[in-house]
């Protein structure tokens, strides 16, 4: 950090620089400048003085999601993208918008609901939901229940303007959904959290906005109804947009709950044959669960400011492994002494959250073991060779050679946990991800340590 | 063939055996082009191995003796993706056709590079499955190219392209070294480099191992053909179809031309007198399907549309689609020669850009047929010509160039599936500044730094990847004390 005066082509490149207070820190890393560009030009000279003066930089939109990632291990500068919030087309026509990065995903949904369109992105947050940036959450790639559907922030964003280390503004994608001209840049840097330049703006596609919407909902004993429950609702053909199950705790049933939308006719005669089909037991409700689009909390029903206190474990695995993974959490847990609270998608993400009371060693040895456990998983019930008859030979199941079919990941957790944990675990083609990380920001300035062995 | 690639031949001979290295002049002429047969080029050698540590071990004597390299899989490509180089080798992966697993609970399968397009959906059928992505060319087409080209197909307005439905790729980098991106899951730690890597056109490796999303088959189809007086009908019916907030599985429109083409070749039997011709294929649960199929056929006739038929049967939906499919290879029933192009307007700028074509169409004296993706704005004009005639395909690649030209400048791309390849590398810089395409590069430079990986295709002037300025980084603390794996 380099306390004092702000360099002078700082103050020159952005009308907006004043110090960092205390309330500028990045996961608990003090910063020492904060610039708010308001304009793309000015965002360019803004990193262009900052790469002069050889500033670390932190990007950051609502805030909300800063203790997502290793703390940083150097901040001089915090570029604040709020006064970057402008929507700049919406072709309703065209199902495309493109938004600078500092919009908030609720003021885009307001924009775009009036022309009875919508981003199909619902990121979960504790609370300060309305808040959340397109920057942030294409940064961080956050992907709510629409995701079973709709995918996460890379499946959506057609196009995407960054601003590169040295200042270079750079373009890829379009404002059209099929394109294919150059390199996809926007999927290199949803997900790569600040390390690779700055998102300034971004161009989605749309989808019309559902005029109905019903949930279906199910207490399942156990990992195994549960799973079958999610397997039901996904192999069926009624076309759910969203199937999540949550559990607050051991000894209490699993909810599973799936939500279909579409026409109002249509959402109701979805709804009765998903009942049916999910059998005794199962509703049709209006309304979501509490717990819906929300992450799960170890402190009771999710509410509080940003983050969540404890530590938050996010499991990621092939949606047939879907009980395995539930009763590989249970076991682990309960090896480490601990019961978190769990909630996660049909599509295969999982969130496991832990008290901030929890000892940092017993959170590590969750973590270990379920890594071991997820990571060693074999193909599920059902994955098979291929049968004879297909074009060209057959194989055994398994002999895919994937070093592992899941991963767990630390997404958030107090100091002393992440010192005693491997947040990230083993990242595929690491040494690759470097070399693009040195390409892009070859003094490796740009969000320094927040990605584990590669950036 | 040179020296180098002599000697380079008896390497490859001792890695994969004699039978798989081609180095006959007639037989390598078999491999000079792929579906752009406008560009050829003899490769210097071919090589055809069966397992990624072969496709490695080439890669690695290729990176030793600095000689470029170009993938190939069934070689239906229509950028020139897979021109060869004549100072290269020409790695083709037909024999690695193998489908590895389907796993039908997670909805995946992992299959070889080799293994066509229609393949996959067939094996995932007996489990209620389908593997979206369905280019033309889904019967002969690889899923290596289609990784490597972003494939699209009719199906893709609603379904995606091949982007959205690959999770994991197992690739042999530049060096030659094996590697995995992403685990199949939908949510693998670090930069989503199979993202990157795919649609990267055959510059950032080769694709040994792909981990597909399988579909679950829609419970009902219906497939409607609506035959209207003008394409700016048609175009309207398909953007009031769009505004009513249904997302048809395809919308395809063709004009009269196309459909002259199309009756000369497969006799399709399209109503006669159609300006233009849309068919909106509508896919999902039963309720919906049929919900949908009466809001469009009602849409259709108030714009105008003068006969409307359903597909009531697979056989009537194939009879639909024949004209349709059979339109590029049509063409030459009515023309020596054509250009495909494969443009992208935005939808709301769709009836701007027809008319132009046809002004430019008629300012040079060259016909053009109409054939696209209306829902997505994706066109492929086919422009016709008599190659026998001189100047005349000089005369259509500038009529093609100046559609390009449209494409761009309403907002649009120049390539919405077939890929940039060598067909469109100098129109590049029509759609993006200096500065983005050396953005982009810097990919290529962390990827292939030496420069032989399928070069000269997509960028028209290489980036140079010198040394990497600034600090060399130390390996993180984890991977030195051995915590942290590296694969």
């Amino acid at each position: 950090m380099t306390a004092g005066t702000i360099p002078a082509a700082l103050s020159g490149a952005c009308a907006t620089v004043r110090p960092a207070g205390p309330a500028d820190a990045v996961a608990g890393v003090a910063a020492s400048f904060v610039a708010v560009p308001a304009s793309l030009e000015e965002c360019s000279a803004v990193l262009r003085a900052a790469a002069g003066a050889r500033l670390a930089v932190t990007f950051r939109g609502a805030g909300t999601h800063l203790d997502w990632g290793d703390p940083p291990s150097r901040c001089d500068l915090v570029v604040a993208m709020t006064a970057m919030n402008r929507v700049l087309e919406h072709a309703a026509g065209d199902l495309i918008a493109t938004v600078q990065a500092g919009v908030t995903l609720s003021d885009l949904g307001r924009v775009l609901s009036a022309a009875g369109q919508r981003l199909a992105l619902d990121p979960p947050s504790a609370g300060r939901e309305a808040a959340r940036t397109v920057g942030g959450v294409i940064a961080t790639g956050a992907a709510g229940p629409l995701r079973l559907r709709y995918g996460s922030p890379r499946d959506l964003l057609i196009g995407i303007t960054v601003v590169r280390a040295d200042g270079t503004v750079a373009r890829a994608g379009g404002k059209v959904v099929k394109n294919v001209a150059g390199y996809d840049l926007g999927k290199l840097f949803a997900g790569s959290h600040g390390t690779l330049g700055l998102i300034a703006e971004a161009t989605f596609r749309l989808h019309p906005l559902p005029a109905a919407a019903a949930f279906v909902t199910l207490d399942c004993a156990d990992a195994r109804a549960a799973a079958a429950a999610m397997r039901a609702a996904t192999q069926s053909p009624l076309a759910p947009s969203a199937a999540e199950v949550s559990r607050p705790r051991r000894g209490v049933p699993l909810q599973a709950a799936i939500l279909l939308e579409g026409t109002a006719e249509g959402v109701a005669e979805r709804a009765g044959r998903m009942r049916d089909l999910l059998g005794p037991g199962a509703s049709v409700v209006a309304a979501a669960p509490p717990w819906w689009g929300r992450m799960p909390s170890a402190a009771g029903p999710p509410s509080g400011p940003c983050g969540a206190p404890g530590t938050l474990v996010r499991v990621a695995f092939w949606p047939g492994a879907l009980a395995g993974v539930l009763e590989s959490i249970d076991a682990a847990a309960g090896s480490a002494g601990l019961d978190p609270a769990i909630g996660g998608s049909a599509a295969g993400v999982l969130h496991a959250a832990i008290p901030a009371e929890a000892a940092p060693e017993d959170v590590a040895g969750f973590v270990t073991r379920l890594r071991d456990l997820v990571r060693g998983a074999r193909p599920g019930d059902g994955a098979s060779a291929a049968p004879t008859g297909t074009a060209g030979t057959t194989g055994t199941a398994g002999t895919a050679g994937l070093p592992a079919r899941g991963s767990v990941v630390v997404v958030s957790a107090p100091g002393p946990v992440r010192a005693a944990v491997d947040c990230w675990g083993p990242v595929p083609a690491a040494g690759l991800m470097r070399a693009v990380k040195d390409q892009f920001d070859p003094e490796h300035r740009l969000a320094p340590g927040r990605l584990a062995g590669v950036a | 063939m040179t020296g180098l690639v002599r000697q380079l031949a008896e390497r490859l001979a001792a890695i994969c055996g004699a039978a798989a290295v081609i180095t006959d002049e007639m037989e390598l002429r078999t491999y000079e082009c792929d579906g752009l047969t406008a560009h050829r080029c003899r490769p210097g050698v071919v090589v055809l191995p069966e397992t990624a540590g072969q496709v490695a071990a080439i890669v690695r004597e290729c990176a030793r003796m600095k000689v470029p390299f170009v993938a190939r899989g069934s070689g239906t490509g229509l950028s020139g993706g897979a021109l060869p180089r004549a100072d290269g080798v020409l790695i083709v992966t037909a024999k690695m056709r193998s489908i590895l697993e389907i796993d039908p609970a997670s909805a995946r399968a992992v299959v070889e590079p080799g293994v066509t397009n229609l393949a996959v959906s067939r094996a995932a059928e007996p489990f209620g499955l389908f593997y979206a992505p369905d280019p033309s060319s889904q019967v002969i087409c690889s899923v290596g190219g289609n990784v490597a080209e972003n494939s699209g197909g009719a199906h893709c307005l609603k379904h995606g392209f091949t982007t959205h439905h690959v999770t994991g790729l197992e690739i042999v980098t530049p060096d030659g070294e094996l590697t995995w991106l992403g685990d199949g899951t939908p949510a693998a730690p670090g930069y989503d480099l199979v993202g990157a890597f795919t649609g990267s056109e055959g510059t950032l490796g080769i694709a040994t191992k792909i981990v597909v999303r399988l579909t679950r088959l829609p419970e009902a189809v219906t497939t409607l053909l609506a035959a209207f007086t003008t394409m700016g009908a048609g175009g309207a019916a398909v953007s009031a179809i769009i505004a009513s907030g249904i997302l048809p599985g395809a919308i395809e429109m063709m004009d009269a031309l196309a459909i002259e083409a199309a009756e000369a070749a497969v006799a399709c039997r399209y109503p006669e007198g159609a300006g233009a011709v849309l068919i909106v294929e509508l896919d999902g649960p039963e309720g919906d399907v049929a919900r949908e199929s009466a809001a469009v056929r009602e849409i259709c006739e108030r714009e105008g549309a003068y006969e409307i038929r359903e597909a009531a049967s697979a056989a009537e939906r194939a009879a639909i689609w024949k004209g349709r499919k059979s339109a590029f290879a049509a063409v030459g029933r009515i023309s020596p020669a054509y250009i495909v192009q494969d443009g992208v307007v935005p939808r709301t700028a769709l009836h701007e850009v027809l008319d132009a074509i046809t002004d430019l169409s008629a300012a040079a004296g060259i016909r053009v047929a109409n054939v696209f993706h209306a829902g997505d704005g994706n066109l492929h004009p086919l422009v016709l010509f008599d190659d026998s005639e001189p100047g005349a395909q000089q005369r259509a690649e500038e009529l093609s160039g100046a559609i390009l030209d449209q494409c761009i400048a309403h907002g649009g791309s120049i390539t919405g599936e077939h890929g940039v390849g060598v067909d469109k590398s100098s129109y590049m810089p029509k759609m993006f500044g200096a500065d983005d395409l050396d953005t982009m590069q810097l990919l290529r430079c962390a990827f292939d730094p030496a420069g032989l990986c399928n070069p000269g295709k997509v960028f028209p002037t290489p980036r140079l990847c010198g040394e990497v300025p600034g600090i060399r980084r130390a390996p993180h603390p984890l991977v030195a004390s051995g915590q942290l794996e590296q694969f």
